[in-house]
């Protein structure tokens, strides 16, 4: 069977067949007739070069097709088909979380405890995925590397700061970006690529900054996290993404947040936070975060985060390894607030996040269980649900 | 605030020309500076100077890194001079120096005619600004707004990139010119912007949807034929200003487009079934296909003007001389010489509109004219989709080419929009059902209130259908100063 296509096409409702893209695309895969502009599937690949030049957005559609919709039928269309149904196993991981298949199958590994495939929030912003790919990166410089555990735990995890400069990475709060280090491995091929989830919103750390921010643990012999880590000022990486068109936050002001992390799965929560901060403070939906660390000197913006009001976000930072003091785990404090939490789930705004290391996955989910039933919820229906609907979202590592 | 005597013009001027090499030119420019913000502040947007403006600066030509989105000032942004990356071993693609290089430099014996199509091109581009200038304060809502805004600094960053080719190749005319389009102020009764269509007021959002629409679409079809120039750096400068010229096409188009969705929601939930029943139609606040029909009229006829007389010996020898070519000169499968060729021409012979070839050559105003209708033809064709798919029984449609025009075959004949030939007295007696009245104008500016909450949409337009660069519906896409 064919592998699935990820297809570029042009929503013939807004485009104004100005020729634009025509006139970019290096490679002449756009063409059209009296009626519309439409992109070749048998030529275009993914270059992206015409995205930024349109001037309506109705360059920047794609559907998953198992054979192409050809030229002629795209002639025809007054308006873009829905993505069609394809069967399971025709699409496979197939998605439009990414156009390179390894970051794809990356990130689907990473949402397989969503329990299906992943939807986008109703209200989330429309991101940008693979403006840039391993053949043509975008360029950015170090401008920041701090470290955020304190300097008595052996733990080290890095806020790293990439300014784009002129370059245009437009990005949403809870997608990726991915690094390639340098060099070649044994066996002189390129070393793969690494995920990191951006951990600023999405005009900057500061407002309108051309910059992103990673929440990056150096791994014992990681080889990205240690390139990373080691990074100085003014320091040249190379980036492809932005990544990811499922894990995002909603626009909604009346959206209820869960945002449940340990570790470096924070950082896409620091955005979402930082996101709904800056653009409506007085947002009436409620932010509640479960983040669980080893103990405070580890837990990544430990500082900053005590600065957030609660008004804004409602923090419960739980601590595993604290002296003399019992284990606990984020699905323990979970418990302990099960009341708010079985409320917020019965309430259809509610959206949940989970991100961080794939271990937590099962605690969660065993916490989310026992919180349903203690109210005569059926966290085995609700569950789908909330996914299909754009409410339930994993990304763990 | 602009500091004109410490400004860093290498960094302040987005330029891929090695501006900074070039110190007379730098040099020239900075001179010309402060005058240009002079001009901005006194005839750009009024009100709205302080403002905080979600715009789009051009900062290179790269297509990734092209432009960049940020909130602005409008009298600091940055007009930079781009232009479209060199060909390398370009030739002249029509006329009497057919496949000969393109030229880095202007020849002497093509100098005055290309200065005088530069000025008037350069001459449209501030006289657009100047026309618009009111609109700020009736914006239908914050995106529309942004996008008037983002079309005046567009018109005013094409002013830089024709004055920059005045300043770069034509010495001290070059430089006259360049302050001369500084002196002349739209419908100036001393000194007037030189085509009539500028010299108009723009006095309402429908006129400025209509005006982007039909005129700045002459405006492309301008740049689409200066784009083939013989003069590879004019031929580079138009080339870039296409891809922002686009966006002024969207604006008119999709403008329009929101109008027609509004009206046929609004006649719709009212159970309003015919179309023609304007008093029904406006007592819901929104404008009547009828009266967009008058105006689509009135803004196709005056632009048709714009392409001046169907045969010119001007447009010839500008063709013949390499300087201005036809639109997609490059892919028309022919020999591009013209020299033996004939075109058909619509004429008035004796009472009747009949097509008589003329030489080609004489005719590349009317072949352009005709490349404009098909373009504007494309956009009727999708307005109309929209009001058969609300249900609506009605269809706009373009006038015929010799309805209500000034200037060429038809400028002493009265003809209606289905091409009757009438005499002058009936044409007069009946020109209220073809062309915007009085009654009809202070209708539409009736409907000229602001709509400035972040997300908020007067109520005779329809919201667009995707935000500017991925926005949200309520995205503040201007920050009015307090």
């Amino acid at each position: 069977m064919n592998a699935p296509l990820k297809q570029h096409l042009i929503d013939p409702e807004i485009c104004i067949r100005c020729g634009t893209c025509e006139e970019t695309c290096p490679i002449d895969a756009v063409t059209h007739n009296d009626d519309n502009y439409v992109v070749d599937a048998e030529i275009c690949n993914y270059c992206m070069d015409c995205i930024s030049p349109c001037p309506t957005g109705s360059i920047d559609n794609w559907r998953i097709v198992a054979t192409a919709y050809s030229l002629d039928e795209q002639f025809e269309w007054e308006e873009l088909p829905e993505q069609e149904e394809l069967a399971n196993d025709a699409v496979g991981a197939a998605s439009l979380e990414a156009l390179e298949d390894e970051i794809d199958a990356l990130l689907a590994k990473a949402h397989e405890g969503t329990g299906g495939k992943a939807v986008v929030p109703a209200s989330a912003s429309k991101p940008s995925v693979n403006l840039f790919r391993r053949d043509h990166p975008a360029v950015a410089t170090l401008q920041g590397n701090f470290r955020l555990t304190k300097d008595n735990v052996e733990n080290d995890v890095r806020h790293i700061i990439l300014d784009f400069g002129d370059t245009v990475f437009p990005v949403l709060e809870g997608q990726s970006i991915a690094i390639t280090p340098p060099g070649t491995d044994k066996d002189g091929k390129p070393h793969d690529s690494r995920l990191y989830s951006i951990a600023s919103p999405r005009d900057g750390e500061r407002p309108n900054t051309n910059n992103i921010a990673l929440t990056v643990k150096r791994e014992p012999d990681g080889l990205c996290s240690n390139y990373l880590c080691d990074l100085k000022k003014g320091d040249q990486v190379q980036v492809t993404g932005p990544f990811g068109s499922t894990f995002l936050m909603p626009s909604d002001p009346l959206a209820n947040i869960i945002m449940i992390c340990t570790g470096t799965g924070s950082a896409p929560f620091r955005g979402f936070t930082e996101r709904r901060r800056r653009a409506m403070p007085d947002a009436p939906g409620q932010m509640l975060l479960f983040f669980g660390a080893r103990q405070p000197d580890e837990l990544p913006y430990f500082g900053p985060l005590s600065k957030v009001p609660d008004e804004l976000l409602t923090k419960h930072l739980v601590y595993s390894r604290l002296p003399d003091q019992p284990k606990e785990y984020v699905q323990d404090r979970m418990r302990v607030c099960s009341a708010e939490v079985s409320r917020l789930l019965q309430d259809e705004r509610t959206h949940i996040y989970i991100c961080g290391l794939k271990g937590m996955e099962t605690g969660v989910d065993e916490a989310l269980a026992d919180i349903c039933r203690a109210d005569e919820l059926d966290w085995a229906n609700l569950k789908p649900a909330l996914r299909t609907t754009g409410r339930y979202h994993v990304e763990t590592y | 605030m602009i500091d004109a005597m410490t400004v860093n013009y290498d960094t302040m001027i987005p330029n891929n020309v090695g501006l900074s090499e070039d110190r007379r030119v730098l040099k020239a420019l900075e001179r010309w500076h402060p005058g240009y913000i002079d001009w901005w502040k006194s005839m750009g947007p009024d009100g709205f100077q302080d403002a905080m403006v979600y715009l789009r600066t051009a900062v290179g030509v790269d297509p990734k890194g092209w432009a960049k989105f940020d909130y602005v000032k409008m009298p600091e942004y940055r007009w930079g001079i781009l232009l479209a990356p060199q060909e390398e071993g370009r030739t002249i693609p029509f006329g009497e120096h057919y496949g000969e290089p393109a030229w880095q430099e202007i020849p002497g014996e093509y100098r005055a005619m290309m200065r005088r199509l530069v000025v008037i091109q350069g001459d449209t581009e501030p006289a657009s600004v100047e026309q618009q200038r009111h609109l700020g304060r009736t914006a239908p809502s914050l995106y529309d707004m942004r996008n008037l805004f983002q079309v005046n600094v567009e018109e005013g960053r094409h002013f830089w990139a024709m004055v920059y080719l005045l300043q770069k190749y034509f010495g001290s005319d070059g430089r006259e010119e360049a302050n001369e389009l500084l002196r002349r102020r739209s419908g100036d009764s001393d000194a007037p912007r030189m085509l009539g269509a500028f010299n108009e007021e723009t006095s309402d959002w429908l006129s400025f949807f209509m005006f982007t629409f039909f005129t700045d679409r002459d405006g492309k079809m301008q740049l689409e034929s200066l784009a083939q120039s013989g003069f590879d750096p004019l031929s580079r400068t138009c080339r870039f200003m296409l891809t922002e010229e686009a966006h002024h096409m969207f604006v008119g188009e999709s403008g329009i487009g929101r109008v027609i969705q509004r009206t046929c929601e609004a006649m719709k939930a009212a159970g309003i079934e015919d179309p023609n029943d304007i008093a029904k139609v406006r007592a819901l606040g929104v404008i009547d296909l009828p009266t967009l029909q008058k105006k689509a009229n009135l803004h196709y006829s005056l632009s048709l003007d714009l392409f001046g007389s169907e045969v010119s010996t001007n447009a010839a020898n500008a063709f013949n001389a390499g300087v201005k070519g036809r639109y997609h000169e490059t892919k028309i499968d022919d020999d591009h010489r013209l020299l033996n060729d004939t075109y058909p021409v619509l004429k008035h012979v004796d009472g009747e509109f009949k097509l008589v070839d003329e030489p080609a050559l004489a005719a590349l105003n009317m072949r352009l004219r005709d490349d404009y209708v098909t373009d504007c033809a494309k956009g009727i064709k999708r307005w109309n989709k929209i009001i058969e798919k609300a249900g609506v029984d009605f269809a706009l449609a373009l006038p015929h080419a010799a309805f209500h025009r000034q200037i060429g075959e038809f400028a002493n004949i009265s003809v209606t929009p289905s091409g009757i030939i009438l005499s002058e007295s009936e044409w007069n007696a009946s020109r209220g059902e073809w062309l915007p009245s009085g009654d009809d104008g202070d209708f539409v500016q009736s409907l000229m209130v602001p709509a400035t909450g972040a997300g908020e949409y007067a109520g005779w337009i329809a919201p667009p259908k995707m935000g500017i660069d991925n926005q949200p519906g309520d995205f503040e896409y201007v920050q009015i100063a307090a």
